[in-house]
């Protein structure tokens, strides 16, 4: 059985953001990368499997990015997947979902893989639409925003996550491809063992000139901060002067507090 | 300019969400035309022409026999976009008929902005415009940021009926949300905690603020996915929707999932050490702060 799983490297969302000098994306300049959230969840399950199947599994894990996306490969590989595709890209925010997708296809293509694996969305761009394309470029079943999951013999059972709380519970064959959600199992830690284990594993490097074929569909218009919206007080200082300064807002604002 | 706007059905009902898509139409003053699998007795209340086919043979939502639904209606309509809301039906569907047409797709779009489609990026931290650069654009609005249109028109009816084609994904019946634990809808006061209060422990810091105010506590999605509160407090697009007098948000970044659930109320405080975090755009009071620290110096001020 082979599993491949697609991670995306993205910013900290808790970081301040500013449009880049090029005005279509943001600054890179200061800013922490780590494994996009909901593809920690995509490496777990995959990892699970190949795990509850005897290490019989084998788990390739790919990346499109600049030199940096490496570290997320690692991660990838400390929590246990078995090779790293790092698809060489220094232009890859300039890319729309169509090509990233395409370029996923592309590698997948000849390699017959049996289940694949890719967060819901990113948490930069948020498209959601990647894994979805990819799959539909390959003709294979999909299916998105998975909140459980289940495999037994070629019968994969997925929770899809609906609005107010309600789960779908679908079926489908192998070969398919699963969109991960939040919430899906808990992603693990990589250990010092695991991670030094992971530096012996195989990391192929793929210029993405050789997987590119498709010319975009959407570009960007222009990038810039959001509008103030609304009347909102800010209150900053000393927590002990806040605590009086938000106690007067409540008395004056709300009946909530006499 | 012609848009055909993809309707949402489940389980015998047509859902709201139609009037959403029918506003967004109007702002980019396009013509409708609506195509939903669905059925006769609930259809839109919105002037156009609506491709009908009898959910009755296509079952609930399978991404395969409503991609052919959807595809047959352009095929007859031929429309400049093709309009889903963003939620589990359209961003499901969405890319795969645009991958059918070779259409680009635009998701999530908050506005419109000189003609150009506006969307967020970095958890909404910035924005940016989106340019389709094929003949038919692949569309999908955020939830709540087209006001709803009024249901007020009468749709024509086509009935089409295509091959569901081999269904490659089996749609095994629902699970139904969990039981609410409390009904947070009711409470005048919700206290929020969320991923900054770092650990389990911490969310008694934000319950005990809860109980000094008389009300109630609840949670963002990632402080229910850890398992450090229950889900029957989440609030939120797969939570609860609440709209009490007072709504505290503690360390809650402001995912557009929770500001859904949560914008409406009367009175909103957001506390966060990230003074660009989302939650301010929506907060009546940002306070600049860390929780572990400002919420327990509230709570005692209180209780004297």
């Amino acid at each position: 059985m082979k599993i491949f799983v697609c991670i995306k490297q993205v910013p900290d969302m808790a970081s301040r953001f500013k449009v880049s000098k090029e005005g279509l994306w943001y600054d890179e300049t200061d800013l922490a990368f780590r494994m996009n959230e909901y593809d920690e969840f995509a490496v777990e399950q995959a990892v699970q499997i190949k795990e509850q199947q005897g290490s019989a599994p084998d788990v390739t894990v790919l990346s499109i990015g600049p030199e940096r996306v490496k570290e997320a490969i690692k991660k990838a590989l400390a929590m246990g997947c078995d090779r790293g595709v790092h698809v060489q890209d220094n232009d890859s925010f300039r890319k729309d979902p169509w090509q990233i997708a395409s370029i996923i296809a592309a590698f997948c293509r000849d390699k017959n893989f049996d289940l694949i694996f890719t967060g819901f969305q990113s948490q930069d761009r948020g498209s959601s639409q990647v894994g979805v394309l990819a799959a539909e470029l390959l003709g294979i079943p999909c299916a998105t925003t998975v909140v459980g999951f289940s495999l037994e013999g070629n019968t994969v059972t997925a929770k899809r996550e609906l609005e107010g709380g309600v789960k779908a519970i679908v079926k489908t064959k192998l070969p398919a491809l699963v969109t991960c959600q939040l919430g899906l199992n808990t992603p693990r830690y990589p250990t010092l063992p695991n991670i030094m284990k992971a530096k012996k594993k195989e990391l192929l490097t793929l210029p993405v000139a050789e997987l590119l074929q498709t010319k975009e569909l959407t570009s960007t218009g222009t990038a810039y901060p959001p509008a103030k919206k609304g009347s909102g007080i800010v209150l900053e200082g000393d927590v002990n002067d806040l605590v009086e300064k938000l106690l007067s807002v409540l008395k004056e604002k709300t009946k909530v507090v006499k | 300019m012609k848009a055909l706007l993809v309707c949402e059905f489940r389980e015998g009902k047509l859902l709201d969400t139609t009037y959403e898509l029918a506003a967004f139409a109007d702002r980019l003053g396009a013509e409708k035309a609506m195509v939903l699998v669905g059925s006769e007795s609930a259809v839109p209340a919105i002037d156009g022409k609506l491709y009908l086919a009898e959910g009755a043979k296509y079952g609930e939502y399978n991404p395969d026999a409503h991609k052919a639904v959807v595809l047959e209606a352009v095929k007859k309509e031929d429309p400049d976009c093709i309009v889903f809301l963003h939620s589990s039906y359209g961003w499901d569907l969405a890319p795969r008929v645009a991958a059918a047409l070779r259409a680009g797709q635009v998701s999530e779009i908050t506005d419109l902005r000189d003609g150009k489609f506006e969307v967020g990026f970095c958890n909404a931290k910035l924005r940016r415009t989106v340019v389709p650069q094929s003949g038919k654009m692949v569309l999908t609005i955020q939830s709540g940021a087209f006001s709803a249109a009024a249901a007020q028109g009468k749709a024509q009816i086509e009935k089409i009926d295509v091959s569901a084609g081999e269904k490659r994904l089996e749609f095994a019946g629902y699970e139904p949300a969990q039981k609410k634990e409390v009904d947070l809808a009711s409470a005048d006061v919700i206290v929020s905690a969320g991923r900054g209060v770092g650990k389990k422990e911490n969310v008694a810091i934000i319950a005990a603020l809860a109980k000094a105010l008389g009300g109630e506590l609840g949670a963002s999605r990632p402080v229910v996915d850890a398992g450090w509160v229950d889900h029957g407090r989440q609030v939120g697009t797969t939570g609860q929707v609440v709209s009490p007098k007072l709504y505290i948000a503690c360390g809650i970044s402001g995912a557009i999932q929770h500001l859904a659930g949560m914008k409406k109320s009367e009175f909103i405080i957001a506390i966060n050490k990230d003074k660009d975090a989302p939650i301010g755009e929506v907060a009546d009071v940002l306070v600049v702060a860390d929780v572990l620290q400002f919420v327990p110096a509230l709570t005692a001020r209180l209780q004297k």
